[in-house]
Formats: C-alpha cells, sequence, structure tokens
C-alpha cells in the first residue's frame, strides 16, 4: 500500500488530483461491495413485485433515503456546487422551495392515489386515469428520455473524472455502467435500493469534510460572509430572496414569480411528483404510512444537502486564492465553475480522505443510473412490453424480460454517451427534451388525482398540448433570441429563467386545454375512479396512530423548518 | 425457515468500520511522517479524527443491526 503523499493541488499539470494507494483501495472496495449486495440480493427477487417494486417492503426511511439518492447524482453535486459559486445562496432555492413543497404535495396529497390503485408507474396510472393513449405518450417519452439521460450523464462524469483524475474516459464508462447493470440485473430495485443507500451515506461522508474544514478556515458563517463581500462588493451573493425584487438585480436574470411559480409550483412539483425515477422508489413502501412518510423524509435530508453542496460553492468565493470562470471562457491553466468542487477537495483531503471524496462522486453517479435503469425497465416491462407487446405472459417471463432491459438500457446508454462523445451538442437538445415533458405531465396527473369531471380525451389533447407548446417556445427562442422577453419577461433571463418560464406556460396550456375539453366530452362513472380521483375515494386516516408517528404531523415540522431557513437567509 | 434480508444498516456498518480503519490509519501515519505537501489544516489532524468518527459510527450500526436482533 503507498501512503506516500501526493502533491494535491497540480494546477501546473494535466488534471487536478491524484490518487494515492490507499485512495485506489478504497474505491476499489466500494465497487466490490455493491457487487457484493447485488449477489446477495439476487436470491429475494423472484417475482415481478420483488424485480420492480422491491416487494413493496421497504421501511419509509429506506424509501425516503434511497427517493433522495436517486436524484443526488455526483454531476447534480459538482453542478450545483459550481453555480453557487457564480450565483451565490440563490441556487439553495433548488434545494428548498424548489424541491420541498413538491415532496410534501407527494406525500400528502398524491402518493395516496399511486399507492392505493396499486400502479406499478406513474404511466401505469395514466393508463388507469386516462386510457391507453395517455399510458403509451407517457411511457414512450419517458422511457426514450430515461436512457438518453442515463447516457449523457455517463458521458459528462467520464469527462469530469478525465478533467479531474486524468482517467481514460471509455474504462470510466464501462466500469461504471457495467457494475451498475451488473447489481440491478442481479437484484432490481431491492438491489438499486440498497445501494442508493449506501450511497448516499457515503455521499454525505465523502463530502461533509469540506464545509466543515471550510467553515473551521473563514472563521464560521459571519467569517465566510465578510471575506465574500471584501473580494465581490459589488454582487449579492449570499442573500436568498432580496435580489430578486427585480431581474437586473441578480446573475441569473430572474424575478421572484419565476422561482415562485416556475420553478416552486410547476417545474418542481412536476420532476418530483410524476418522474417516475423517483415516484418508483415510494412506492416499494410497505404500507400507505410509510409511502406517506418516504418524501417527507426526503424533504427533511433535501433541506440539509444545501450543507454539503451550496456552502462549498460559498466557501470557494471565501478562501480559494484563485478565481474561477464559466465554461465558455476557459483557457489553459485557468479552472471553471464546475470544478469547485474537485478544488475544495484538493483543498482539505489528503490520502484516505481523497478517495472517500471521489468514492462520493463515482457513488453519486452510481445511483442516479440505477434510478435510470430500475425505472426504464420498469417501464418498458409494464407500459410498454406487456400491453402492446406480450400481455398474458407468466410473471417470471416479466421478471426475465425486466433483466434484460435493464442490461439493454445500460448499453443504449453507454451507445448514448459514445453519440455525446462525437457531437456535443446533442447534450442539449436531450436535456431540453427532457424539460419538455415534466410540467404538462404534472398538470395531466394532478388534474387526474383531483378532478373528477378530467375526461380521457381531455387529458390525453392536454399532455399533448403541452408537451408541443412547450416544444414550439424553445424553437422559437432558438430561431428568434429576441423572443426571450416574451417567454421569459424579460431581455435580461438567462437559460435557467427561460426554463422555470417555458415550464409555467406549457403547464397552464396543459391545465386549460385539460379543461375546455373534459367539459366538451363525456366524463367517466364515478364508480370507475375509485382509487384514482380524491373525491370517488375513501382515504385512510391517520387518526388510530400516535401523534409522532402521523406524517401530516412532520410534513408541519419540515414546513417550518422551510419557512424558518428562507427567513433566516432571505 | 425464510430467510430474511440482511438490515442494510449493517452491510453500511461493514463499509464504515473498514473505512476507519483505513483513513483512521492514514491520519495516525501522516501524524508521524507529515506530507510534503501542505494542505489547508493539516495540523487538525481532520483523516484521523474523520476515520475514528467512522469507526465508530460503522461499530455502532454493526452491532445495533446485526442479523441476529434484526429481521430488516
Amino acid at each position: 500500500m503507498n501512503l506516500v503523499p501526493f502533491p494535491l493541488l497540480a494546477v501546473a499539470t494535466s488534471h487536478l488530483l491524484h490518487l494515492s494507494g490507499i485512495d485506489a483501495l478504497i474505491i476499489l472496495i466500494y465497487f466490490c461491495f455493491v457487487l457484493g449486495i447485488g449477489f446477495y440480493l439476487k436470491r429475494f427477487t423472484k417475482t415481478s413485485e420483488d424485480f420492480f417494486l422491491a416487494g413493496r417492503s421497504m421501511t419509509a426511511w429506506i424509501a425516503g433515503l434511497s427517493f433522495l439518492s436517486a436524484n443526488l447524482g455526483s454531476l447534480e453535486l459538482m453542478g450545483w456546487a459550481g453555480a453557487t459559486y457564480q450565483y451565490g445562496i440563490l441556487a439553495a432555492h433548488w434545494y428548498w422551495i424548489g424541491a420541498v413543497p413538491a415532496m410534501l404535495l407527494l406525500g400528502m396529497i398524491m402518493m395516496p392515489f399511486y399507492y392505493i390503485s396499486k400502479t406499478h408507474s406513474v404511466p401505469g396510472y395514466l393508463q388507469l386515469r386516462f386510457g391507453n393513449k395517455s399510458r403509451t405518450l407517457a411511457a414512450i417519452t419517458f422511457g426514450v428520455m430515461t436512457i438518453l439521460m442515463s447516457g449523457i450523464n455517463m458521458f459528462a462524469m467520464a469527462l469530469v473524472m478525465k478533467v479531474v483524475l486524468g482517467w481514460n474516459l471509455d474504462i470510466s464508462i464501462w466500469v461504471s455502467s457495467l457494475t451498475v447493470a451488473t447489481y440491478v440485473v442481479f437484484g432490481g430495485l431491492l438491489s438499486a435500493i440498497f445501494n442508493e443507500v449506501l450511497q448516499f451515506m457515503l455521499i454525505w461522508l465523502g463530502a461533509l469534510v469540506i464545509p466543515i474544514l471550510g467553515l473551521t478556515e473563514a472563521g464560521g458563517w459571519s467569517g465566510m460572509v465578510k471575506r465574500i463581500h471584501e473580494q465581490f462588493p459589488a454582487t449579492d451573493y449570499t442573500h436568498l430572496w432580496s435580489p430578486l425584487s427585480s431581474f437586473s438585480a441578480n446573475p441569473m436574470g430572474i424575478h421572484w414569480t419565476g422561482i415562485v411559480f416556475g420553478l416552486g409550483c410547476v417545474l418542481a412539483m412536476g420532476y418530483w411528483t410524476t418522474d417516475f425515477l423517483v415516484v418508483q422508489r415510494v412506492l416499494s413502501a410497505k404500507d400507505l404510512r410509510a409511502a406517506k412518510m418516504a418524501p417527507i423524509i426526503g424533504a427533511f435530508f433535501k433541506m440539509l444537502v444545501p450543507i454539503i453542496v451550496i456552502l462549498p460553492g460559498l466557501l470557494a468565493l471565501a478562501v480559494l486564492p484563485i478565481k474561477l470562470v464559466p465554461e465558455n471562457a476557459a483557457v489553459a491553466g485557468a479552472h471553471t465553475y464546475n470544478e469547485v468542487l474537485p478544488l475544495m477537495l484538493a483543498r482539505y483531503a489528503g490520502p484516505g480522505l481523497l478517495g472517500l471524496g471521489i468514492t462520493a462522486l463515482i457513488a453519486g453517479f452510481m445511483s442516479g443510473m440505477a434510478g435510470n435503469v430500475s425505472a426504464f425497465s420498469t417501464v418498458w416491462t409494464y407500459d410498454i412490453y406487456r400491453p402492446l407487446l406480450k400481455p398474458n405472459a407468466a410473471d417470471t417471463h416479466y421478471v426475465t424480460v425486466g433483466r434484460w432491459s435493464t442490461l439493454i438500457g445500460v448499453l443504449v446508454s453507454i451507445g448514448a454517451a459514445y453519440l455525446c462523445m462525437q457531437f456535443k451538442s446533442i447534450m442539449d437538445y436531450v436535456q431540453a427534451l427532457f424539460s419538455f415533458f415534466i410540467a404538462p405531465l404534472f398538470g395531466t396527473v394532478l388534474l387526474g388525482m383531483l378532478w373528477k369531471r378530467a375526461t380521457n380525451a381531455g387529458g390525453f389533447w392536454g399532455l399533448l398540448a403541452g408537451i408541443g407548446s412547450s416544444i414550439g417556445m424553445y424553437a422559437w427562442v432558438k430561431i428568434n433570441p429576441a423572443a426571450i422577453k416574451y417567454i421569459a419577461l424579460s431581455d435580461h433571463a438567462q437559460d435557467m429563467a427561460e426554463n422555470m418560464y417555458r415550464a409555467l406556460w406549457s403547464w397552464v396550456i396543459c391545465v386549460a386545454v385539460t379543461i375546455i375539453l373534459s367539459y366538451a366530452t363525456k366524463p367517466r362513472p364515478a364508480e370507475e375512479l375509485t382509487g384514482l380521483v380524491r373525491s370517488c375515494t375513501p382515504i385512510p386516516t391517520e387518526g388510530h396512530y400516535p401523534l409522532m408517528q402521523r406524517p401530516s404531523f412532520w410534513a408541519v415540522i419540515v414546513i417550518l423548518i422551510f419557512l424558518i431557513l428562507n427567513f433566516i437567509f432571505r | 425457515m425464510k430467510e430474511h434480508i440482511v438490515s442494510i444498516w449493517y452491510l453500511i456498518g461493514q463499509i464504515m468500520v473498514v473505512y476507519g480503519i483505513l483513513i483512521g490509519g492514514a491520519g495516525i501515519y501522516y501524524c508521524f511522517y507529515p506530507p510534503p505537501e501542505q494542505l489547508a489544516l493539516t495540523h487538525l489532524h481532520a483523516d484521523l479524527w474523520w476515520g475514528v468518527f467512522m469507526l465508530a459510527l460503522g461499530v455502532f450500526y454493526l452491532s445495533k443491526f446485526r442479523p441476529s436482533k434484526t429481521k430488516n
């Protein structure tokens, strides 16, 4: 074992970090461990319920941490740390108002319908509520986009490993993705969830060192704020709401209405309540109370994630002796915003801790990818293969299809990663494509659950109109950049602001079309909507649980903490 | 007799113990042979304390969730 220290912040060399023998050993142990979990759990996944929904036996804690971990990819960690260096604490909106209310909506309002209807997926719920056309539209778009996104993330992660560690792109892509494929093929969702909880712990343990040591060096929170103000007197990096009073008062070029309505009320609600990647984890809960508690537990930890993502970005503003630059302005020897987290790791972590930090990044990537492929495999098997290709096969047949579709999904993702390597602009287009579906799907599912008058035709055409209008607005701005003042209400709007407002308008169009067409068509009888719509479904009460075990009690606690955090950092 | 799945917390305890020993061990090594390249705040020996913390957490999980005591 090589314990000889290596130079860790090597600006002059071709990559940022050098691993020692002990770091390599820590990473190797991680790979062996996750594969071992997959092998061990294979014997417990015999039926399709086991493979696709982990036997619906997970506790609220495990489902909740897995729900959060599937979203906590390494690109998210590094990307938002970089965004914090660029935009300041405004980036925390994506963890607080851009997540917490949506998670509570999922847990308290929407989860009972997903759970009581016994659906296996979000497209499956659409089939029960709005018929086959809506299900097929949602399933195909979700399946294609999930696999492409997985490939993009894979390529981006390999690129990061090349820049930070000098690792070969091909080796990074194949080793990490085949490891994920192996443990998901063996143990299905059960294995994905077990590994996600492990990865959640490792992400925290690997990343928490940076804010602890960073705050120690900067002299606590007040010392950090003082240093930032001294170094960047012209820009407000440390307030969450006060710079949002006008479009031009903050570096994002966004108004508070975009954050509250575009991000908080539409985009976040859409992602956290209808993206099957995260909803699938909650569906694995052992009973309705656990299913309601899981997103609440997730919301609590989501509020804490800024400690390991936003705080390192702010600390970098305070303590790094170099100035980072945007991606498009990078020159030789300069470091970009996205390198904030590795740079901070290099500043504080020696051999051993560095290996743990890199393991955290790899764990983040693998948890995100496992989430993608396990969700893809479920939607492919239940919502495309079974209804359209082979409706009446034995249960074991669908488990086999699930295993094969996991493997094929990973291979297609690898293909997409190599496609990105050749044509980098594909990344931008596919990420935009994914955003087209989220907001309208939320409109359709929400109306489906809360409004019994919504009809099959209204649901399908509303969804299609929302997706179409989102694509139309995106194309309009691409063809004529001046159109951004109509979409995002300001000439100052940046890409993020445009996304917020485009989501808001496409949701409004989806809802409007659904309502108009529903009034023009014949509604379904109320008895067909039992278990699917709020006013037609008796929801089990929580009254018989002690106060401390009631989801509504913990939801109130989370709301209070959320409000206090927003007030403190206003 | 039906086999029960080992608790995920027990598995997490295992890897934490291993990592705690490795990282804490590296921390002890660097107490005696400090690295020539100075990192920020090296004198705090973060690796040593973090290793001890992980080891303690790992031992706690191993003892609290060992298979004979829990079903899942």
